[in-house]
């Protein structure tokens, strides 16, 4: 589904990502680990297409990530590293969602229901007055409602307490067959039961790469 | 087409409730309540009366102070998005660039727009009212000029937005192109003009692809040209062109000089790094 070859992403005089080549299948449920600032966010912005290359290539399903943006992302949910201070009230943003990405409202309803969020109190706060665990669970449960093939999430349990991780971890066991699914994480222990293979990157290289 | 709608709906209703737009509309609201307080349509002065006259001080002082609030509410509104990762996460939808890009443009104008604007028609209904004749002539030029400006300011700062890497240095930026047309340009022409290099009409010209200075011609153009406020460089204008001529051109050249800097800021947003 992912076809990364040579890809190579420099800040001026920083290799960020260093000549990486991967390939990412249907069925893959990868934890992606490494020291802080291995180059985890990065590889991952580039799957985006939010990064533009400084070399090599990225490829969905066929298509260049950052010139068919929209086609790609139609299939695509993504939960970034930090929740970001959005000033749109839940419930403009939930219309965002729905409207450009065709997701059911009903599905955000019920997925923060699963992870413990009650959002009909909160339609009316803007986004960024939520506390950081609810603004994670509000990010997973449009994550899941997007019913996406390629799911990434960078580090989605930071700020949540030990049971919502469950919730979390439960959900997406239900939810990943036949899927993709890329998990940053530095514990390797809270994941295993979810992925099926372990990436490790060290200073913009991929180090290993082996299937649990 | 939806989805930019959507955008500039969701930036419009995000801009209403922030503070700037509360100050921005108590502004132009309230200078034009202060000029019926002041009794500035009730005097006489050099020829002006009634409501031209409001209309002439609230387009003048408009002509300042609107530039810098546009460019320092708007320039922030890409980079802000880009520094604070909201962008990362908005554009995980499948939007297109040029989507977000225009309808973020779209909701911006009006927020920017409608304010002036119902300020001024605020002042015609309160002065009809009052009893006062509606110079309707000069509304329309200066409901013209107001879109132009509008325009002009907007779309030089959203290329200012996605030029720059951080929000902080926009906001230089801004004060650094407000300060240059509000002051340095016509410095540097004077000066040159008294040392005689120029020839007065090259100087002109050159005055004149200044927006600012367009406006400030433009919005004394309708009046009569014998009055004492009107400067050199409109005197030679007015000689120069058929009134109307100048009329289109100032609100042409401006809105167009708005476009294209929108269009080359979309050209930097899509050709850079998104985050
Ligand atoms: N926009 C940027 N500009 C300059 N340097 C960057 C940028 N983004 C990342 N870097 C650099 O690239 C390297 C990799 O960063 P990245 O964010 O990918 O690390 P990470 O593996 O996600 O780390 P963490 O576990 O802390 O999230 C770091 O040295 C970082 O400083
Ligand atoms: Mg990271």
């Amino acid at each position: 589904m992912i076809k990364i070859e040579n890809l190579t992403k420099k800040f001026g005089k920083t290799v960020s990502l260093d000549a990486v080549s991967i390939n990412f299948n249907r069925g893959d449920a990868v934890a992606l680990m490494g020291a802080n600032g291995a180059g985890k966010t990065t590889l991952i912005r580039l799957i985006m297409g939010y990064y533009h290359p400084t070399s090599g290539s990225v490829e969905i399903n066929g298509l260049n990530p950052v010139k068919e943006r929209v086609d790609i992302l139609q299939s695509v949910s993504f939960v970034p590293q930090l929740p970001p201070p959005i000033k749109l009230s839940l419930a403009e943003l939930i219309s965002y969602i729905c409207k450009s990405s065709g997701v059911k409202k009903e599905m955000i309803f019920e997925y923060a229901k699963e992870m413990k969020l009650d959002i009909i109190p909160n339609l009316n706060k803007s986004f960024f007055q939520l506390s950081g665990g609810m603004k994670q669970k509000f990010l997973i449960a449009v994550s899941l409602a997007k019913e996406s093939d390629i799911m990434i999430y960078d580090e989605p349990t930071a700020n949540l307490d030990p049971k919502a991780r469950d919730d979390f971890y439960r959900l997406i066991k239900e939810k990943e067959k036949d899927k993709l699914s890329l998990f940053v994480t530095h514990r390797i222990e809270e994941v295993q039961d979810i992925v099926n293979r372990q990436i490790y990157m060290d200073l913009g290289k991929i180090t290993t790469d082996e299937a649990c | 087409m939806k989805n930019l709608l959507l955008i500039a709906y969701l930036d419009l209703k995000e801009s209403i409730r922030a503070n700037w737009f509360i100050i921005y509309s108590i502004v132009f609201g309230g200078l034009i309540a202060l000029f019926f307080i002041a009794g500035i349509t009730e005097s006489q002065v050099m020829g002006f009366s009634g409501l031209s006259r409001l209309l002439l001080m609230y387009i003048q002082v408009t002509i300042i102070i609107l530039p810098i609030f546009v460019l320092i509410t708007t320039v922030r509104s890409i980079s802000g998005d880009r520094d604070s990762h909201i962008l990362e996460y908005m554009l995980s939808f499948p939007i297109s660039l040029s989507q977000y890009y225009w309808g973020k443009v779209a909701g911006r104008f009006i927020t920017v727009f409608i304010p002036v604007f119902m300020a001024m028609a605020f002042a015609i209904i309160y002065g009809t009212f009052k009893g006062a004749e509606v110079p309707w002539e000069i509304f329309f030029l200066y409901t013209g000029l107001l879109f132009a400006m509008s325009s002009a300011f907007l779309g030089i700062a959203f290329f200012v937005s996605s030029l720059v890497k951080s929000s902080e240095m926009a906001l230089g930026i801004s004060f650094f192109v407000w300060i240059f047309l509000l002051a340095f340009i016509d410095i540097a022409l004077i000066s040159l003009m008294m040392q005689n290099r120029m020839s007065e009409g090259l100087i002109i010209s050159i005055a004149l692809l200044n927006p600012m200075e367009i406006f400030r011609v433009s919005a004394i153009s309708l009046f009569d040209p014998e009055l004492t406020v009107m400067g050199p460089v409109a005197f030679y204008i007015l000689d120069m062109m058929k009134q109307w001529q100048f009329v289109v051109l100032s609100i042409v050249y401006p809105t167009l000089l708005g476009i294209l800097f929108a269009f080359f800021g979309y050209k930097v947003f899509a050709k850079k790094d998104l985050v």
